[in-house]
C-alpha cells in the first residue's frame, strides 16, 4: 500500500493529504464490504454469486474496518496510538498533575456555550462561538506528538488550520506573534487553586508559525468530538514544538507586537524556551531530548529534529541559532 | 549485658511494629506485580513502575530517618530497633528503580545513558544518593557495626546526604522549580519539608531542649502522693 498519508511530506503549496486519507479510507471501506460479499457469495448455494445478479446487502455486524487497529499511521508509517491511550494519559495540570487522573476530573467540564475572542492587532476582531468555527475546512491529520518529558503519540485529529481564521480577522501589519489564553475558571479546574503555577495556561506563536499549514486548531480526534481531557472543544495542535505548546481549551486568541508570556517559559524560562521546537540536538538541563518512548512501545526511540517535520518547518529558523532560541 | 534479659530477648516474637513494617515493605511491591498481572499500570507502564519504586524508596529513607525522632520526642524505643530494616527497605525499592531505569527504560544501552547520567542533574543526584546507600546496606549487618565501631556511625550520618540529595533528585524529575516555588512540585515539597524537620530535630540543642520538655511533662503528668 503506497498510499501514505502525504500531507505532511508535501511542502506548504499543497499539504492536502486529507483527500488521500480519505480515499484510502473508502478503499478500505470498500475492500471491507467486497471481502463480505465474496465471504457471503461463498457461503451462498452455487449459482446465486454476484456475477449471477443477486444483491447482497451488507450484513449489520461486519466491521468498517477504518476503526480496526493499524487503520490509520502517520506519513512514517507508524500506526497512531489507540483511542484509549490517547485519552487516558494527558498532561492537563488545571485537572490534576495525574495524567491518569484526568479523564475522570474533565467529565463535567463545560464546553458549551463556548467562545472564543480573538483580537488584538486585527482589522476584524470578532468572538467566535465555537460552532462558527465549523465552517472552516475541517482536514483530518495524523500527526505525531512529542512531549517534553520524552514520551510521544501518534494522534488523528480533526480540526482547522489556523491560517484560515487569521486570514479572517486580518492581521495588522504590525502584528508579529500570535497569544493564546486557556479558559481560567477554578471552579471547573480544580488545578487552578493552587499556588504554584501563574495561571491561566497561556502559549505564543511567532505569526508564520501560526500561519503554517501544519499548524492546526482541533476540534476532534479519531472522528469524534475532542474529549474534554484532551482540551476540548478547541486546542491548539503545532506537531514540530514540545506538547505543552500546544495550548488546550482556548478561549482567546490575540495578535502581538511584543513576544507573549508563555506559562513555562514563565516558570522555568532556562528550561522551555519560547520556541521549544522538538529538537534532538539541544539540551534540555532536565531531561535527555536525544531519545523518547512512544506509548505502546518498549524501546526507546530516536528522538528526530523538528519531531520529525524537518521538511516542512526547518525554512522558519534560516539563520537562527536553534540552541539559543530553544 | 544482663544473660538473663538475651534470653527473654531471643524468645521474644515479631513485635506488631515489626509485622507491620515488613508488611508495608513489601506492599508497594506486591502491588506493583499484582497490577502488572491485571494490565493496571497505565498506558506507559515502564514510566510507572520507576516512578513507584522511587517513591517507595524515598517513602521508606524518610521513615527510617523519623525513627530518631520519634524516640527523642515520644519516648518511642522500639523504632530505634527499626531502622535497619526500613532502611534495607529504602535500599531495595533504590535498587528496583535504578535498575529498572537503566536496564529497562534505556536498556543497557549505554551510549544513550553517558549523556543522562552525567549531564542531567535528576540522573546525577539519583545516582548519588543510590551510590552513597550502597556502603549503607552493606555494612549493615552486626557483624560490621561491631567491628567497625565509631567508624559505623560516621559512615552511617551519610544517610543524612542521601536522603537531601534524594529528594532534591526528585524535584528535579519534576516539571518545576523548588526554588521558586513553581510547577509540579507539591509532593518534592512535603518530602523536603519533612526532612528538615527530621534533621533538625536531631540538632544536639533542639534534641536536648525536646527531651528536657518530656521529662518536665512526664513529671507534672505524674500522680501527687497528695491526691
Amino acid at each position: 500500500m503506497d498510499n501514505k498519508l502525504k500531507h505532511v511530506a508535501v511542502p506548504s503549496s499543497e499539504i492536502t493529504s486529507e483527500s488521500a486519507y480519505f480515499s484510502r479510507r473508502d478503499w478500505l471501506k470498500t475492500m471491507g464490504i467486497a471481502s463480505a460479499a465474496t465471504l457471503l457469495a461463498a457461503c451462498a448455494p452455487r449459482g446465486t454469486g454476484i456475477g449471477s445478479g443477486t444483491t447482497v446487502s451488507p450484513t449489520p455486524g461486519i466491521p468498517i474496518p477504518d476503526s480496526a487497529p493499524g487503520g490509520v499511521s502517520d506519513e512514517l508509517g507508524d500506526p497512531a496510538n489507540r483511542f484509549e491511550e490517547i485519552t487516558n494519559y494527558n498532561n492537563y495540570y488545571e485537572f490534576t498533575t495525574d495524567k491518569e487522573g484526568v479523564a475522570r476530573l474533565s467529565e463535567g467540564f463545560q464546553t458549551s456555550p463556548w467562545s472564543v475572542e480573538v483580537g488584538g492587532l486585527v482589522h476584524n476582531p470578532k468572538t467566535y462561538a465555537v460552532e462558527d468555527l465549523l465552517r472552516f475546512e475541517q482536514k483530518e491529520r495524523v500527526y505525531r506528538l512529542r512531549c517534553v518529558e520524552a514520551w510521544s503519540m501518534v494522534i488523528p485529529w480533526q480540526g482547522f488550520e489556523l491560517g484560515d481564521l487569521l486570514q479572517e480577522v486580518e492581521p495588522m501589519s504590525s502584528a508579529e506573534y500570535v497569544a493564546f489564553t486557556t479558559l481560567y475558571d477554578p471552579g471547573q479546574y480544580p488545578g487552578q487553586s493552587g499556588p504554584f503555577y501563574p495561571w491561566p495556561y497561556t502559549e505564543g506563536l511567532r505569526l508564520d508559525e501560526a500561519y503554517h499549514r501544519l499548524t492546526l486548531v482541533a476540534t476532534g480526534l479519531y472522528g469524534q468530538p475532542l474529549p474534554n481531557q484532551n482540551g476540548a472543544p478547541l486546542r491548539l495542535v503545532v506537531p514540530w514544538k514540545y506538547g505543552f505548546k500546544s495550548i488546550k481549551a482556548i478561549v482567546k486568541i490575540e495578535l502581538t507586537e511584543q513576544r507573549p508570556e508563555t506559562l513555562w517559559n514563565t516558570i522555568a524560562p532556562g528550561e522551555y524556551g519560547f520556541y521549544s521546537n522538538v529538537n534532538p540536538g539541544v539540551d534540555h538541563p532536565r531531561w535527555s531530548q536525544a531519545s523518547e518512548r512512544r506509548i505502546g512501545e518498549l524501546n526507546r526511540r530516536a528522538t528526530l529534529m523538528f519531531n520529525g517535520y524537518s521538511e516542512e518547518v526547518a525554512s522558519l529558523y534560516t539563520g537562527m541559532d536553534l540552541s539559543v532560541d530553544y | 549485658m544482663d544473660p538473663k534479659r538475651v534470653k527473654v530477648r531471643r524468645k521474644a516474637r515479631l513485635s506488631w511494629l515489626q509485622v507491620v513494617i515488613h508488611i508495608l515493605g513489601w506492599l508497594p511491591l506486591a502491588w506493583i506485580i499484582v497490577d502488572f498481572l491485571t494490565a493496571n499500570l497505565t498506558i506507559n507502564p515502564i514510566q510507572e513502575v520507576t516512578q513507584r519504586l522511587g517513591r517507595s524508596a524515598a517513602y521508606f529513607l524518610i521513615a527510617s530517618l523519623a525513627c530518631t525522632p520519634l524516640n527523642t520526642l515520644f519516648g518511642w524505643r522500639e523504632m530505634l530497633k527499626r531502622r535497619r530494616a526500613l532502611g534495607l527497605y529504602a535500599f531495595l525499592y533504590a535498587s528496583l528503580h535504578a535498575l529498572m531505569f537503566i536496564g529497562v527504560d534505556y536498556g543497557f544501552s549505554l551510549n544513550v545513558l553517558n549523556e543522562v547520567l552525567l549531564t542531567k542533574p535528576y540522573a546525577l543526584m539519583g545516582m548519588t544518593a543510590f551510590l552513597i546507600l550502597v556502603p549503607l546496606a552493606i555494612t549493615s549487618f552486626k557483624w560490621f557495626m561491631k567491628k567497625m565501631g565509631r567508624g559505623w556511625t560516621s559512615l552511617h550520618r551519610l544517610v543524612y546526604l542521601a536522603a537531601v540529595v534524594d529528594v532534591a533528585h526528585y524535584a528535579w524529575a519534576k516539571k518545576g522549580n523548588l526554588l521558586t516555588l513553581s510547577g509540579d512540585i507539591l509532593k518534592p515539597l512535603i518530602l523536603g519539608l519533612l526532612l528538615i524537620l527530621l534533621l533538625v530535630l536531631r540538632i544536639p540543642v533542639v534534641r536536648k531542649w525536646i527531651s528536657g520538655l518530656r521529662q518536665r511533662f512526664k513529671a507534672r503528668g505524674r500522680p501527687s502522693p497528695a491526691r
